[in-house]
This record gives C-alpha cells, structure tokens and sequence, in this order.
C-alpha cells in the first residue's frame, strides 16, 4: 500500500523534482566539473584539474574577499541578533496602537534593497547626508564614510538595522510561545526583569534564535545588492565581498572556471559553517520537548 | 507579554512609547526622507540648506512634479517600460509559484509515502543554497537554451515550485482537518477532488501570504536580472535605477529618490494593505519549522 502511494507521492511533488534537479543539482554539478577548467565562453572548457584551486590560494583579491566577508559576518550576525530580539522584546509589551509600531518598525524590511542602498548612499553622504548633519549638530564631525574603507564597511553594517523585519516577527511570535507562569513564579521569586531574561526567555526562545543564526549566515555570507550599490566595493576594495568577486569573475572578467571554482568555494564555506553552528547550538540551545 | 513589567508605572509607560515612538520613526525615516528629497528643487537637494522640508506644499507639488515628470521621461532610462516589464516577470513568477506549490505541498501534506519526510528535509535544505552559488552554471545552462536575455530565466524556475512557498502552503494544509478529506473521499472525490475543492477554498489566506511574498521577491530581486538580462529594454526597476544612477552620477539626488519612490511605493502599498498576512506568513517560517 505505502509503496504504490509512492508513486503517487512522487507524482506531486514531481514539479519540484524536476526544478531540483534542473535548477540546483545539475548547477551544483555542473559548477564542480566547471571548477575543474579554463574557460572562457568562446571554446570549449579545457580542463585544468586542481589548477583553479592553487590559484585560488594565492590569489590576493581572494584574501580581501573572504576577509571583508568574515568580518563582515561576524560583526552582523550578533548586532542583529541583538537588535531584533531588542525590539521583539520592546515590541511584545503590550501597548496602544501595537500593530501600528510594528507596521512602522517591520516596514523598511520590504523595501527593494537597491532602492533602500539609494537612500543610504544619499544619507551616508560626506556634505549633504542627513547622518553626518545629526553628528554634526550634536557636536561630532562625521567621516567622509565611503572615503574609508573601515567607514564604508561600518556604513554598510550599520544599514542592516533596518531590514531586521522578518527575524523580528519571528522572535515576536517565539515570545509569545514562552510559558507566562515560567515568568510569574520567577518574579515572584524575586528574580530581576534581567535576571528572567537571561535565565528564563533567552533559554525558552533559544531554538529560533539558533534559527535566525544561520538564516542570517546564510544572508550575511552572500552580500551582494548593497555594497554593490553603495560602494562598489570600494574604497580600496574594502567593502569587496566575495559574492562581488564571483559576479566580477564571471561576467566582467570572462573567467567561467575559476567564477565556478570561487561559486564552489562559497557553497562548501556556508555549508560547514551552517554545521558547524548547528553542532555548537546543540550544546546551548534548549528545547522544550526535553524538559522534565 | 512574556516580559511585562510587575506593576507598570506612569514613568514606566512613558519610557515604554517614548522608545517605541522613537524606533518606529528612526525605521521608517528613510521612507520619509526619500519622499522629502524627491519633492525638492535640485537647488535645494544640493545645497546644506534645509534639507528635510520642502519649502512649502505648493513648492512641493510643483517640484515634486516636475522632478517625477522628468524621471518618468527620461531619454535613455525608461522607467514605465522597466515598471511594466518587472510587473509582467512578477505576474508569471507568482502564478507558477502559486500553482506549483500548491499541488507539490499536497503530495508533502495529504499522500503518505515512503521517503516523504527525507525528500521533505532536502527540500528545506536546499533554501539554504545562495543565488551566487549556482548563477554561474545557471548562466551557462539558460544560455544554452537561448533564454539569455529574455525573461525566461526570471520565470520559468517558478513553475518548478519554490521550497519556502511549498513549505509554508504544507504548513497550513497540516492544520486542516483530515475528516473533510475523507469526508470528500465518500462523495467520490480523488486527491484533486480533494486538493481543489477542499484544501484550495481553505488555504486562500495562506495562498495570498505566498503570492505576496514571491511578488516582492521577484519585485525587489537584483541579481538575477543583472545577470540573466542583457538588453536595456528588457531591464527590470531594480536595474533602471541602478543604471539610472550610474549615467547620472550621484548628483541629482531629487531625480534619484523620485525614481527610487516609483519603485518602492507598489511593494510598500501592498505591504501596508496586507501587512497582517504578511507578518504572520514570516512568523510560520520560523517557529513551526
């Protein structure tokens, strides 16, 4: 019986088995076999064996690449994860007009980021952008922020507060599942607003937080629209991220291999760390279904 | 809820709107700034003078016009071609998303087979794989078949269902009853007896959270048309205002924040009218997954 409604099973699904395999396996495999070649569009790819790869190693561009991403990564990952737990939390009280503050904070979410980069190029801007004219009438002289490559990343970190929308709704959502008499018997206990916290709310929503971790790492590994927009990878390739490197590769330089090899590169980096966290959170993350 | 202070005081509620007053308007400030710029002289743009209020409203409706009028006809960058042409991708994209999807998030919900649940786990997995990770043989592969600059590449793969829509229509067919399946089933009904007449009418509203979302997906995307479209006619807004941009220069920013208004209004109106919807298909992803 389970054996015939396989065939009926796999007869449904079969659109995505047929998108699977077209839009992702055979990419996937394909981008290995093209990793393995020189290739530039005009003949046909002349295999290279690991030749990609030991360029790949000595390659300076590479370097600044993986390190801007790195830095990148871990720098955004825990200023997010704070904020929007922050604002989750800020958010859940109950209050008048709830919907609309949430309306207001979730709303630049949805903005195309190459519109949102627009803006911020603008409000970024040394002269006539409004950031430095709020530094400067509290006092502070702002920076020319894409003449520094340490501002210009800082700049692009820093846009990221405000696309913090879908990881927001989720830990909104995650607060709202936390046992209230958890909370109750520790306040009665005596246990401090931080002190319920650390040892109450943080451990209960402590599997979507591991969630939203890799969710961001995935996002944060393949950035992309707002350097692009904002800096252009500048200056001085310090905002050049490795996403840039493999459009650049292939589609400015030609270079189809070694793009493949680059666009491998970063599926196997997000693929170990994405493990690697799930491992670690293990240890920290608590789940419920585990409770005494 | 979970947090709520023991006895709220007067300060205490005070200090609770002040910061939630204050971070609602630092998040939509760029909205607004965006607006204000784009209904200023281009004097006024460039110059450190008042560089939030337009002068006064009627200053405004004239600048603001003309800066729209000037955008909208622009020589080289055709914003009402590019607004149609992103609207005609996302129309096809969000109808094959939403067909696909509803018939593969059946076979995942409703047909019990053996190896579901493993095909459902590789299914969830493959969302974590980057755009930027496959664009290369995906180039390749559309080029082969001639679909470099068309919009082919920008639509077609939404046929083949998408797994975050597939996985949130499955979530919501879990939570219909089974009866009214088997109920169906005595009055003879087949498993698209049961998916149209059942589990459709039901899920209308978890359909609507799917077509939004994949409508501003394919609305706000970049990459995919900056690698996929070679031709300027066939541009989509997100690149328009990227070339838009990059033939001005980043002085005329009145122009450019009126362009960047055209694209952003439609995703931030459907937003706003459906905004509860919406913020609820976000919440599903990441607290039943």
């Amino acid at each position: 019986m389970r054996w015939r409604n396989t065939g009926t099973g796999l007869l449904w699904i079969s659109p995505w088995i047929v998108g699977f395999a077209c839009f992702t396996i055979l990419p996937l495999a394909l981008g290995v076999w093209y990793s393995m070649t020189d290739w530039t569009l005009l003949e046909a790819p002349i295999p290279v064996g690991t030749e990609n790869y030991e360029r790949l190693l000595g390659d300076q561009v590479v370097h600044v690449a993986l390190w801007n991403t790195l830095l990148y990564i871990v720098i955004t990952i825990p200023l997010l994860t704070v904020a929007s737990i922050a604002l989750a939390i800020l958010l859940s009280r109950p209050a008048r007009f709830q919907a609309l503050w949430r309306v207001a904070v979730f709303a630049p979410s949805v903005l195309p980021l190459v519109a949102l980069a627009t803006i911020f190029k603008l409000m970024y801007d040394g002269e006539l952008g409004v950031v430095n004219r709020g530094l400067d009438a509290v006092g502070v002289q702002g920076p020319e922020w894409f003449a520094s490559e340490t501002w210009a990343m800082v700049a692009i970190i820093l846009m990221n507060l405000w696309v913090v929308g879908p990881a927001m709704v989720i830990y909104l959502a995650s607060l709202r599942d936390v046992p209230r008499d958890l909370n109750e018997a520790a306040s009665i206990d005596g246990v401090t607003w931080w002190g319920r916290l650390v040892h109450v709310t943080l451990p209960m929503i402590s599997p979507v937080i591991l969630f939203n971790v890799i969710i961001g790492l995935i996002n944060a590994a393949q950035v992309f629209v707002v350097p692009y927009i904002m800096t252009g990878g500048g200056p001085n390739r310090g905002t050049y991220f490795w996403s840039m490197y493999v459009y650049d590769a292939a589609f400015r330089y030609g270079d189809m291999g070694y793009a493949s090899t680059l666009g491998i590169v970063q599926f196997l980096a997000i693929l170990l760390l994405t493990i690697g966290l799930l491992l670690v959170g293990r240890r920290f993350v608590f789940y419920r279904g585990a409770m005494p | 809820m979970s947090l709520a202070m023991t006895s709220p005081t007067r300060t205490g509620r005070g200090v609770l709107y002040l910061a939630l007053a204050l971070c609602a308007l630092v998040a939509i400030f760029p909205v607004l700034y965006m607006g204000m710029i784009s209904l200023q002289p281009a004097e006024q743009a460039m110059s450190d003078a008042g560089m939030l209020l337009p002068a006064s409203p009627a200053s405004a409706a004239s600048d603001g016009a003309a800066n729209y009028g000037s955008v909208l006809t622009d020589g080289t960058v055709n914003f009402p071609l590019y607004f149609r042409n992103t609207l005609v991708i996302a129309l096809l994209s969000v109808t094959g998303v939403v067909v696909s999807s509803v018939i593969v998030a059946y076979g995942f919900a409703r047909v019990s087979w053996r190896g579901r649940q493993c095909c459902f786990i590789v299914m969830l997995a493959t969302m974590m794989i980057p755009f930027p990770v496959v664009m290369v043989p995906l180039f390749v592969i559309f080029r082969s078949l001639g679909w470099i600059g068309t919009f082919l590449p920008l639509w077609v793969p939404a046929w083949f269902g998408s797994a975050f829509s597939i996985f949130l229509l499955r979530q919501f067919y879990m939570t219909i009853p089974r009866e009214l399946d088997d109920a169906a089933r005595l009055d003879g009904c087949g498993h698209m007896g049961i998916l149209l007449r059942i589990l459709v009418p039901l899920s209308l509203p978890a359909l609507l959270v799917v077509a939004l979302l994949h409508f501003m997906f394919v609305w706000n995307d970049f990459l995919g048309p900056l690698v996929f479209l070679t031709h300027r006619d066939q541009y989509t807004l997100a690149l328009g205002l990227e070339l838009y941009m990059s033939r001005l220069g980043t002085t005329p920013w009145n122009l450019l924040m009126a362009a960047s208004t055209i694209m952003v209004a439609p995703v931030l109106l459907l937003f706003l009218l459906a905004q509860r919807s919406f913020i609820e298909g976000i919440s599903t992803s990441g607290t039943k997954g």
